[in-house]
């Protein structure tokens, strides 16, 4: 196989017509200038508003609904949230399938949503849905062609990740104001949530034998204690910062040092907590953890050891500079390596057809539709574990048979207006077998080539 | 504004606007509903129509010979020389109603074997292949204009098919479930997964599950037969057809005419695909009510198949086919064929059913007959470089 196809197909979403010619002249800077300069936009994502703003257009609409509700229970809340927010999740899907469509920079935008599901937040928890987009674009694009670090803090910071995983109700038990409160009423919680702290460890950083202990997590969630929300809180408690955005509140912040994996660190407010995330990103168990995710994403299921290593010496030796992490990868002979051919996810199947046929998906609910019937709803892998990435998650029977479903129903929107053979040999090149290629040639009809080709094993793996 | 009669004539309708009562031609072309059933994979004609009164014909087809009118699950008797496939009961009905007939040994200039050119060429209308990128009946359109400012065609699928495409402004409409991929179409997806382990495994354990859950499609929904969904979108054809301001022209598709094996005789795959045309075709005639009586049912495919049985009970790619027509305006009841016979000689490449009419006869015959379509019209625009296909005559009754 040669390695223009397996740039545009492993590294990228899939050729669109014409586009190997010009990744085969050097397909290795192809892959490497994407990540050259600033991330380029597309309108759809360009357009698209601020996290801040939609999280107070959400939480005023909830606030009229609580007390529509107190005057009468005639489910209102359903009727004025739900849509809304249903609408600005589609709104988000659309921009974020049309940029990949269309894309000429696909390796960028794959690894953009690797880490938007490395660092996953999951739709079925409101108000994620509304922010979902959002925070991909806000914190993840912005961050993944420089240090971890930045891309680790940028994640951390965001509304949209202390609000999935409850740290804006993780209050200090030594904090000014449970102190106060449990001065006046005993029984009121006030309490720790471990939540964000653990999966910043066993999910974002070390994984989760990367030697960290529960005493970790406990202190760790004491340390990031404050890292919250500006504008009213959900109970009125508080109402300084700048609502919708990130806001250290000093209030609930847990004082005094704390140790981690061996360290100690200072009280020093939001610091604290800064520094803690900058030495886990330096960690030599992230390196690993983040090589071996990286490797597996690009390489195979089952990664060469040797590489993972490579990999994770680069990070090492850069001080977690990405863009080091993806150049060695790039550069490793097994990237280019036929044999380790992954199986598609739902996602890469819908980006890369989509490329195939030059199509801009005009209808947000095709494509939703689409990727819930085979398993894959987007930003919805229904855990901060974000989806799998390996071939025995995604490959049963039923769900082979959902994509030959989608691919036979797709091709009848939009594929009896190519001849399947010539797009065969143009988006596949020599990744089209001669039988595959006979095969679709014999087809009765244009749909039926078109469905065989997009459910052959060869448009199927990448 | 222009006067009707001056939008007519501008649009090349002023011979047939000069030679008939303004009444008349109002009838005509408002009132005619006119509907193409495209048959893609290749119809064999020598099953559809089967010349049972050749000499050739039995030892030709073996066991894929249809047996002769009056024998049980036997051919329908269309003449002396040709019976109808058992299956085509509605059609047979029509026939002998004086409202069907069946053209043989008929084929498009198309001389190939693959399908995607042949169904080209079958829609565009061209004598070439690749000479013409619109459909034939996009360009018809032109002179009947669009019916109270609505399209004056639609084509019952999800994307418009060849025929229809082109200038003239045309609509289509699908069901909004689109059709489960069918038994053809997951066939060859396993040979083609046959090398693959990963693929083959899942695949045959899917569709053992399939079968086990009653016919659910992967949607979860519960699997159709094709006959049913093929009946349902000629139902849905029908009341376009006959809604007051809809379309009166309809083109509607139906696959899996692809028989390399096993293809049966009385009974079998290839009977299967029959009567679930034969079912839509009945179906669009019932829905149809009065409006039968004015409309044309083409039924056309874009080549036939082999006239020996191959290796593996079936037919492979051919050349001359058979093709329908039916309707209450048709002036029915007869086998129009030039018959060229099945001796060794008489075979197109020495394989092929001979074609002695070719495909645009029958259009062209349709289209200035019951649309009415000037001559000039058909032949510099319609179909160019078709002169020497000369409109099929007395197909309509008058």
């Amino acid at each position: 196989m040669s390695k223009a196809v397996i740039a545009a197909t492993r590294f990228g979403y899939g050729a669109r017509p014409g586009e190997l010619a010009g990744i085969a002249k050097n397909p290795e800077a192809w892959l490497l200038d994407q990540l050259q300069g600033p991330s380029r936009l597309h309108a759809a994502i360009r357009e698209l508003p601020a996290s801040s703003a939609m999280l107070v257009e959400v939480q005023d609409l909830r606030a009229k609904q609580r007390g529509k509700r107190e005057i009468r229970d005639d489910g209102e809340i359903v009727k004025i949230y739900g849509p809304t927010v249903r609408q600005h999740y589609i709104d988000q899907v659309s921009a974020r399938y049309r940029a990949a469509a269309e894309s000429d920079t696909p390796f960028h935008e794959r690894l953009v949503h690797f880490w938007s599901n490395h660092f996953a937040i999951s739709a079925d928890k409101q108000p994620m849905p509304a922010i979902a987009g959002l925070y991909e674009n806000e914190a993840i694009r912005p961050n993944i062609g420089g240090k971890f670090a930045d891309l680790l803090l940028a994640v951390e910071k965001h509304p949209a990740m202390i609000l999935y995983l409850d740290n804006q109700r993780s209050i200090g038990p030594g904090s000014k104001i449970a102190k106060a409160a449990n001065r006046r009423r005993k029984d009121q919680e006030f309490g720790l949530n471990e939540n964000l702290a653990r999966e910043i460890l066993e999910l974002h950083t070390l994984g989760v034998d990367g030697g960290y202990t529960q005493q970790d997590v406990t202190r760790f969630a004491k340390v990031i204690t404050g890292w919250s929300i500006g504008g009213a809180t959900e109970r009125g408690r508080f109402s300084d910062g700048i609502p919708g955005t990130f806001q250290f509140r000093e209030i609930v912040h847990e004082p005094g040092s704390q140790t981690i994996l061996g360290k100690r660190y200072k009280s020093d407010g939001v610091e604290q907590g800064e520094a803690v995330l900058r030495d886990l990103a330096a960690h030599s168990s992230t390196a690993r953890f983040i090589a071996g995710k990286l490797a597996r994403h690009f390489i195979a299921d089952e990664p060469p050891p040797t590489v993972v290593e490579k990999l994770s010496e680069a990070y090492l030796r850069t001080d977690g500079d990405l863009s080091a992490v993806y150049r060695e990868l790039v550069e490793a002979e097994a990237s280019w390596d036929a044999a380790h051919a992954k199986y598609k996810t739902p996602h890469d199947f819908v980006i890369s057809t989509l490329r195939a046929f030059k199509h801009e998906p005009d209808n947000p609910r095709f494509i939703i539709g689409a990727l819930d019937t085979m398993g894959q709803t987007p930003w919805k892998p229904g855990s901060p574990a974000g989806w799998p990435d390996t071939a025995d998650q995604w490959g049963g029977a039923d769900a082979l048979y959902k994509r030959i479903e989608w691919s036979h129903a797709v091709s009848q929107v939009v594929g009896n207006r190519v001849n399947p053979v010539e797009l065969g040999d143009d988006v596949l090149s020599d990744a089209f077998r001669p039988e595959t290629r006979r095969a679709i040639s014999r087809a009765e009809t244009l749909v039926q080539g078109m469905t065989l080709l997009l459910a052959s094993p060869d448009f199927q793996r990448r | 504004m222009l006067s009707r009669r001056d939008v007519l004539k501008s649009l090349g309708l002023t011979a047939m606007a000069g030679s008939l009562p303004r009444l008349a031609f109002a009838k005509t072309v408002l009132d005619a509903r006119f509907v193409l059933v495209v048959l893609r994979g290749a119809v064999d004609g020598l099953a559809l129509a089967a010349p049972y009164g050749d000499g050739n014909y039995q030892k030709l087809r073996g066991e894929l010979a249809i047996s002769k009118p009056g024998s049980t699950d036997g051919l329908l008797k269309l003449d002396g020389l040709f019976g109808l496939h058992p299956s085509l009961a509605n059609v047979h009905q029509s026939f002998v109603a004086g409202h069907a007939n069946v053209v043989h040994a008929i084929a498009s200039p198309y001389r190939e074997r693959s399908h995607f050119d042949g169904q080209d060429m079958l829609e565009n209308g061209a004598a070439r292949n690749g000479a013409l990128r619109d459909g034939w009946l996009n360009r018809a359109l032109l002179p009947l204009g669009s019916r109270l400012g609505n399209e004056a065609a639609i084509a019952l699928a999800q994307n418009t098919p060849l025929v229809l495409r082109g200038d003239n402004s045309v609509t289509s409409w699908a069901p909004s479930r689109l059709p489960d991929a069918d038994d053809g179409t997951l066939e060859r997806l396993q040979r083609l997964y046959a090398h693959d382990e990963f693929f083959a495994t899942r695949l045959e354990q899917a569709l053992r599950s399939q079968d086990i859950a009653g016919g659910m499609d992967g949607m979860g929904n519960a699997r159709g037969n094709d006959a049913r969904q093929f009946a349902e979108l000629m139902q849905s054809a029908a009341r376009f057809l006959t809604s007051p301001e809809g379309p009166t022209i309809a083109v509607v598709e139906l696959g899996g005419w692809d028989t390399h094996a096993n293809q049966g005789s009385n009974n079998g795959a290839l009977a299967n695909r029959f009567a679930a045309l034969d079912r839509g075709l009945g179906s669009l005639r019932d829905q149809l009510g009065d409006t039968w009586n004015r409309t044309v049912v083409t039924v056309v495919t874009e080549f036939g198949r082999t006239v020996r049985v191959n290796g593996t009970r079936g037919t492979d790619h051919g050349t001359g086919t058979a093709a329908i027509v039916l309707g209450g305006a048709v002036n029915g009841g007869k086998v129009i064929a030039d018959w060229p016979g099945l001796g060794d000689k008489d075979l197109y490449a020495g394989r092929d059913l001979m074609p002695t009419r070719d495909l645009r006869s029958l259009f062209k015959g349709v289209l200035q007959d019951h649309l009415g379509l000037t001559p000039a019209f058909l032949d510099e625009t319609v179909f160019p470089d078709s002169a020497a296909a000369s409109p099929l005559q007395n197909l309509i009754r008058t």
